[in-house]
């Protein structure tokens, strides 16, 4: 077993002070945000609360306007997507970015295949797969099969494997139960579980409160483009949580809850 | 992989440790031996797998056709004349195949094997070239254009359509200027070019020793990639299957060889065909390159992320489509003996582009095999040399030919929908 690395050494990733603004709107300012290694962090907010701006400046897909990130405790810059992979960072994002004509083996080497001599090296390659697959604990049936069959658990899993091929520090997740069911939804968050025990540092981006409490061990809120609050997920309450995300302790989603309760009493 | 460990409740236990590290999931339906093979091939057929299956079955239905009508469709020297007809076409279309796969379209490759063809003749015959340069200057002339169409496409977004449009009309001009106030020059008959495309013929022993080779080849290559699989914990194929293909191979090669040799034989114009598809077949299937061609094919903006220079490739494949339509034209223009105003002209451009997608090659990207260029210009050329020996001519084969594209079409269409109900897409 990979020990579960303590989270008080120093972060894998950490961006400090970081603002990125596009014409007029200012999407992100002085954001500080760090991630330890055996450590599953959650991106919470609002719509528009720059959560996908902070992810595409982390993946090298932004440049920030100013502040600075470092990785491994060294400071780093990315400017490109390719840049942010050789570093270690590796993003899912919520649309796959699968081939669907193409097999789990091709998708996962998709890019880095193995040669042998002149040919590829199909046979490494599955071999490979399956290996990683099994890692994960992964539960699909062949890797020989077009990854048009596979279901949305299993397509999000060969996604995952696939960042995991480039050995990355920090794996982000975009989104990954948005159109899940119960079980897959489960099988996704075990899957979660499984990077952080391997050691690795991994962001999660949900909307879903009840996945961010079941798997993160931190969490960060953001609201209108600023930090509204780290909070450690054993010592919290996800109507705190929530009451960050909306900025206000009396918010819709309180109030439902406060009338349900009044209605419950009346009753 | 360093860094994951695998986790102790993942290894495998006793019970699966037997199985290869690919069947271990109960979920797998088992399928083995004949009845197996049989049962698998079945169920992609449902599932709109289909394959080579729908332009073989039609290949057979035009013979037995033309052949009740006219019993000299079926002999030798009849099937020489068919391999001789279909290697410049096929050649073209094998480019349309690459082309395809990444799910654009070149409407030019007819102009392009004519402008080819003129270069050739122009330069071979009548600036005194030698042969290999006046070939070499016809070739490149081919990969210019591919490299000009790729970067319109990949710097300037216009779609491959219209470039390749505007190429039609432009290289057809381009040919007419080429070719100069005659419109037409004789290529000498005793040159190398058109002794290769017109009498160029492996004697019946050299045929078979390269269907034997072909054979042994698949046959090692199989068994080599067995011995891989078991050393690597991974399902084998069984002796008895790789057997029954190899004996399937061979009578798929010998039959018509033999039937080829009882006239003039295999024509090396046909082999060089012949062996350009089983290269790209190889290349497609087998490289990165080819697994790039696929992947953008089937999700571009996958394909960007994963790493692959899209744009290089789509370059590339320009350049290759261009290129073999080139060469499809000097054969052309060698068997013709001549370059001429109508070289490349009439239905070249279409037939090579139906003689793909009849195949099987989708039009939809991402899917199809080099082998589809092949099958599909033997039902094209099937169609047209059956007709003209009923006595029907252009107005048939015409319509015929755009009658099988639209099924061909049709049936690309249906299993693609299948597949996608089926998961297979």
């Amino acid at each position: 077993m990979t020990a579960t690395l303590s989270p008080t050494t120093t972060a894998v990733l950490s961006l400090s002070g970081v603002s990125k603004r596009f014409g007029a709107v200012q999407a992100l300012k002085d954001i500080d945000f760090d991630v330890h290694a055996g450590e599953v962090v959650a991106l919470v907010g609002d719509n528009g609360a720059g959560k996908s701006t902070l992810v595409k400046t982390i993946a090298g897909v932004y440049t920030p306007d100013e502040g600075s990130m470092a990785f491994d405790g060294r400071p780093a810059s990315v400017s490109s997507p390719a840049e942010a992979q050789e570093l270690g960072i590796a993003t899912v994002f919520q649309d796959l970015a699968l081939c669907d004509n193409l097999d789990v083996v091709a998708n996962l080497f998709l890019g880095r295949e193995l040669y042998t001599g002149r040919a590829l090296d199909e046979v490494t390659m599955e071999q490979e797969s399956w290996r990683l697959l099994r890692q994960l604990s992964a539960k699909i049936p062949s890797v020989r099969i077009p990854v048009a069959s596979l279901s949305g658990g299993q397509r999000q899993t060969v996604a995952i494997a696939r960042s995991l091929l480039g050995e990355p520090k920090v794996v982000m997740l975009d989104e990954p139960t948005a159109a899940l069911g119960v079980a897959q939804t489960a099988e996704v968050l075990n899957l979660v579980e499984r990077l952080r025990e391997n050691g690795l540092a991994v962001i999660l981006i949900s909307h879903n409160m009840s996945d961010v409490m079941a798997v993160a061990d931190r969490v960060n809120v953001l609201r209108l483009g600023r930090n509204n609050g780290v909070f450690t997920v054993s010592q919290t309450s996800s109507q705190e949580i929530i009451a960050a995300i909306t900025g206000a302790t009396t918010n819709a989603v309180s109030q439902r809850a406060a009338r349900r309760e009044v209605q419950e009493e009346q009753s | 992989m360093t860094a994951p460990t695998p986790t102790p409740e993942v290894q495998a236990t006793d019970s699966t440790a037997a199985l290869p590290a690919d069947l271990q999931d109960e979920r797998l339906i088992a399928s083995q031996g004949i009845g197996g093979f049989v049962r698998v091939f079945l169920s992609r057929l449902r599932s709109g797998d289909l394959g080579s299956l729908p332009v073989v079955v039609g290949l057979v239905v035009i013979w037995g056709a033309f052949q009740m009508q006219n019993d000299a469709f079926l002999s030798s020297r009849n099937l020489v004349n068919l391999t001789q007809q279909s290697a410049a076409t096929g050649t073209i279309a094998l480019g349309i195949v690459l082309v395809l796969l990444l799910g654009e379209i070149d409407l030019s490759v007819g102009s392009m094997s004519g402008l080819s063809a003129a270069i050739l003749a122009v330069g071979f015959v009548g600036h005194g070239w030698s042969l290999p340069l006046a070939i070499l200057a016809a070739l490149l002339s081919g990969a210019v254009v591919g490299a000009v169409y790729g970067l319109l496409y990949t710097r300037f977004g216009v779609p491959s359509f219209v470039i390749t449009l505007a190429g039609l009309l432009g290289f057809l001009g381009l040919q007419l200027k080429v070719l100069g106030q005659e419109g037409s020059i004789n290529i000498p008959f005793d040159s190398g070019l058109v002794k290769f495309a017109q009498a160029s013929f492996l004697s019946d022993a050299a045929a078979y020793v390269v269907v034997v080779a072909a054979v042994v080849v698949y046959a090692a290559t199989r068994l080599r990639a067995n011995q891989r699989r078991a050393a690597a914990g991974l399902s084998t194929t069984p002796v008895v299957t790789l057997a029954v293909r190899a004996v399937a191979l061979l009578l798929l090669l010998a039959i018509p060889v033999y039937v080829l040799n009882r006239d003039r034989g295999v024509s090396y114009m046909f082999l060089l065909f012949v062996a350009l598809v089983m290269v790209f077949d190889f290349v497609i299937r087998r490289t990165r390159w080819g697994r790039s061609v696929l992947a953008i094919g089937g999700n571009v903006e996958a394909a960007r992320r994963a790493g692959i220079n899209v744009r290089a490739v789509y370059v590339s494949v320009f350049v290759f489509c261009s290129t073999l339509a080139a060469l499809g034209g000097l054969l052309a223009a060698g068997r013709l003996a001549a370059a001429n105003q109508s070289s490349g002209g009439g239905d070249v451009n279409l037939n090579a582009i139906a003689a793909a997608v009849i195949g099987g090659t989708s039009l939809f990207g991402g899917r199809g095999t080099a082998y589809s260029a092949l099958l599909g210009i033997l039902v094209i050329q099937s169609i047209s040399n059956g007709l003209s020996l009923v006595n029907l001519g252009s107005p048939e084969r015409y319509m015929i030919t755009g009658g099988v594209l639209l099924l061909a079409v049709i049936i690309d269409s249906l299993s693609r929908r299948s597949r996608a109900s089926h998961g297979r897409a």
